[in-house]
């Protein structure tokens, strides 16, 4: 049985974004991957949790894909997770229905590589921004992937956008991997 | 013949028309309007010749009446909680008041038959009086309120033992002296048995003369349970075969039938004709025809009693008030004081709070109109002789009027002075009605009602289709039959208590003249009104519904947003671009309200539509550069745009 991965791609205006939509349309095609657009299932904002905690039961890998808004995700993706991780259910006193498995955030930013650093003009990492994921994976008994930063998303070049799929690509094939020996050995 | 009627009619009329609202505007209550109003006419009528007690005897039907209407408000298992109160706080103030007076009139020398009888005619509080302040006061839902009543209803019940049981206090001798002036006094037809309020029941049809006594007994059970059989099973669909005739008048004549024809079998059987209606209100008053039959049989209340206070007023006599003034007052005083006590007493064995204490005390220490037709029966029947019942008939009448007087203290100088003592408590408040009317129970009143059901939020519901409302309390909706639009409809559903009324009826007409009605008669309500589109929406408005919902906006946005995703528009922004809209119709629709409220002419309001348009359009064509000039063109332009 192998392994499957669910991206959860949050951009409120798809329509206008450059590498986004791309890299979630590519890497919808691959074996085992599947893509919810947060912002077409729920553009009232009403996130149906019965739905949303079915696809994380499903998954071996979940994806936090999106853009940088105000050095976090996008407000609905912060909506689905605090009514789809109840309590009980991710956290809590016996919640183990997360418990092993995978969250990656993928994030594209407008700022360049040096404004994300301890001496840039953001003065933070992305690394050290995601650190509410960070807790949240770990709250969740969640292990938590080294995320993957596009910079630049809005003006780099054709190469480095695809130069990023590919990364993206195989660091998804990897953690598919990495599951389906592991699925296989439990079974 | 007729003339002199009509002039009796308008002097009544006039007196009521002058007094009461100059009452009600001292704060005093109209029953003291009434009863001053009496006091002023009675030379009027005595110059015309007219009998002023005759008159009431037909007038004391608004009692009759009356408790009818305070059973439609008590269904069968609030009545059930009142046992106690009623057996229990009802039977120790007749009781104990009786006994009492009869000892205090026995330390006076009177003869303790005469003293127990006199007891027992001043023991009875006035119905009429306390019910009609509580009414007015809409206090009748307050322990204080429940407590007067369930008083007044034991007494209403024990008139009948009591006048089964004067013969036998006769005075031995009898008092032939004034025996043969009967005719002049307040004795009434004497025929015996039952004659209490308007129940003038006939000899041709006083059945129980003819029976032993346990016939009578089987015979008064039967009617009784004939009286809530018939409530139950037969009425109802008579109810609503009447209400799809929808001739209003026709059911008015229904529930008036149901109420005479009640008293008139309860006298003929010998059994308090106020009891028997008592029990066919409280028969129907989990029936959807609740609030219609109210506000049918409540002007014919009103009127019957406005007449009834203004005959005890004319029923003054001034002759012996000026005669003896001190020992009137003096008796006055004592009835007063001594009712007033022994309530307070009761009041503290049953912990009432004190303030309430004390206004459960002042509204039963009047003499009540029973004890009028008690001394007449008095009379005729030997126990008390003429000089006694003549005095005391006038201190019962006066302690009617310093009733409304004595109550205005309480409420103006005593309560403040307690409730600075003590906080207010929320079990003073009536607490039996919802929240939330909804008037109009069609697809647009089933779907919010169903909704607020489901957040645990009850509401009435009123709607003029009897077939609807029979359909919805199938499912235990309560639901009622009648017209929004009538304030005494309105008024019955709770719209004093209530907080909300939401306008769901499909007829934009009818949802303004329900939004008029409602605001002028109920401002604390909030009104949320349904309206089809924006003409109605600017009617509702200046009807003064706070909320204004267009029926067809919503919907028809819903349907421009799914057509634009349709078109491959992303849903995030199809739904950014449908609340861009609404925001700037809402905004459009303010304008034109405001304009409509400033009365501004057609020009200015074009110019001010114009200013909105410009400046609205500049924010939303930042987002979409294309169409601005075809959003004009639908706003300015477009006839059928104004009214979506």
């Amino acid at each position: 049985m192998s392994a499957t991965a669910v991206v959860l791609f949050a951009h409120p205006a798809e329509e206008a974004s450059r590498t986004g939509a791309m890299l979630a349309d590519k890497v919808e095609g691959m074996n085992g991957v599947s893509v919810r657009r947060l912002y077409d299932l729920y553009p009232d904002f009403d996130v149906h949790v019965e739905q949303e905690q079915a696809a994380w039961d499903a998954a071996d890998v979940i994806v936090l894909q999106h853009p940088f808004y105000w050095y976090s995700s996008p407000a609905l993706l912060k909506e689905y997770l605090d009514v789809v991780l109840e309590h009980g259910w991710a956290y809590g006193k016996g919640a183990r229905a997360l418990s092993g498995k995978s969250l990656l955030s993928v994030i594209t930013t407008g700022g360049s590589d040096a404004a994300y650093s301890a001496a840039g003009h953001n003065q933070f990492t992305v690394e050290e921004l995601l650190r509410p994921f960070e807790a949240t994976a770990h709250l969740c008994g969640m292990t938590y992937e080294p995320p993957l930063t596009l910079h630049n998303a809005n003006h780099v070049s054709d190469d480095m956008r695809a130069d990023f799929l590919g990364t993206y690509e195989r660091r998804l094939a990897s953690l598919l991997a990495a599951r389906s020996v592991e699925v296989g050995r439990v079974a | 013949m007729t003339s002199s009627f009509l002039f009796l009619a308008t002097v009544f009329l006039a007196a009521a028309v002058i007094a009461v609202p100059f009452f009600q505007r001292l704060g005093l209550g109209s029953v003291l309007g009434y009863l001053i109003a009496g006091v002023v006419i009675a030379p009027i009528l005595a110059w015309l010749g007219v009998d002023a007690v005759a008159i009431s005897h037909i007038a004391e039907f608004g009692v009759v009446m009356m408790l009818f209407l305070v059973g439609l408000e008590l269904e069968p298992a609030k009545l059930w909680r009142l046992r106690g109160p009623i057996l229990g706080v009802g039977g120790a103030q007749v009781l104990i008041t009786a006994f009492v007076m009869m000892a205090t009139g026995m330390v006076f020398g009177l003869d303790w038959r005469m003293g127990l009888a006199l007891g027992l005619a001043l023991a009875l509080s006035s119905t009429a009086i306390v019910l009609q302040t509580l009414n007015e006061k809409n206090q009748l839902g307050t322990p204080t309120g429940q407590n007067s009543f369930s008083v007044l209803l034991f007494q209403d019940v024990a008139v009948i033992p009591i006048l089964a049981a004067l013969p036998f206090l006769a005075h031995p001798g009898g008092f032939a002296s004034d025996h043969a002036s009967t005719g002049d006094g307040h004795g009434n037809d004497g025929g015996g048995h039952g004659e209490d309020h308007g129940s003038a029941s006939d000899a041709l049809f006083d059945l129980t003369t003819m029976l032993p006594a346990w016939g009578q007994a089987m015979v008064s059970v039967a009617v009784i349970a004939g009286i809530v059989v018939a409530g139950r099973f037969l009425l109802r669909p008579v109810f609503r075969t009447v209400a799809r005739t929808r001739i209003r008048e026709l059911f008015t004549a229904v529930a008036l039938l149901i109420v005479v024809g009640i008293a008139f079998l309860m006298g003929a059987i010998g059994l308090s004709a106020a009891l028997g209606t008592f029990i066919a209100g409280v028969v129907l008053a989990d029936s959807e025809y609740r609030h219609e039959l109210e506000g049918d049989i409540e002007p014919f209340k009103g009127l019957l009693l406005g007449l009834f206070f203004i005959t005890v007023g004319a029923q003054i006599n001034f002759a012996i008030l000026l005669a003896e003034p001190l020992v009137i007052a003096a008796l006055l005083v004592g009835l007063v004081a001594l009712k007033a006590a022994v309530v307070y007493a009761l009041g503290t064995i049953i912990r009432l709070e004190q303030g309430n204490r004390i206004t459960f005390a002042l509204l039963l220490a009047q003499g009540g109109e029973f004890a009028f037709v008690l001394f007449g029966f008095m009379i005729s029947e030997d126990v008390l002789p003429r000089s006694i019942t003549e005095r005391f008939t006038l201190v019962v009448a006066l302690s009617m009027v310093v009733t409304p007087l004595l109550l205005m203290f309480n409420e103006m100088v005593i309560q403040p002075r307690l409730k600075a003592e003590t906080a207010p408590r929320a079990e003073d408040r009536p607490d039996d009605e919802n929240a939330v009317i909804i008037a109009g129970f069609g697809r647009v009143g089933t779907v919010i009602t169903r909704f607020l059901l489901g957040q645990g939020i009850q509401a009435t519901v009123l709607d003029n289709n009897p077939d609807q409302v029979e359909f919805m309390r199938r499912f235990g909706m309560k639901s009622f039959y009648g017209d929004p639009s009538r304030v005494d409809l309105l008024n019955s559903a709770g719209a004093g208590a209530a907080r909300l009324l939401i306008v769901a009826v499909d007829d934009p007409g009818e949802a303004v003249k329900i939004v008029e009605t409602a605001r002028k008669n109920f401002p604390h309500l909030k009104i949320v009104a349904r309206a089809k589109g924006r003409t109605d929406a600017l009617s509702l408005t200046r009807a003064g519904a706070e909320g204004v919902v267009r029926e067809t906006f919503d919907g028809a946005l819903m349907i421009a947003r799914q057509s634009l995703e349709m078109l491959g528009v992303k849903p995030y922004a199809a739904r950014r671009a449908a609340n861009k809209f609404k925001d700037y119709d809402l905004e459009l629709l303010k304008e034109q309200i405001r304009s409509d409220f400033d009365n501004v002419d057609e020009a200015e309001r074009i110019r001010r539509v114009r200013a909105i348009v410009d400046e609205l359009e500049s924010l939303f064509v930042q987002d979409s550069q294309s169409g601005k000039e075809a959003l004009r063109d639908t706003w300015v332009n477009n006839p059928n745009a104004e009214d979506r």
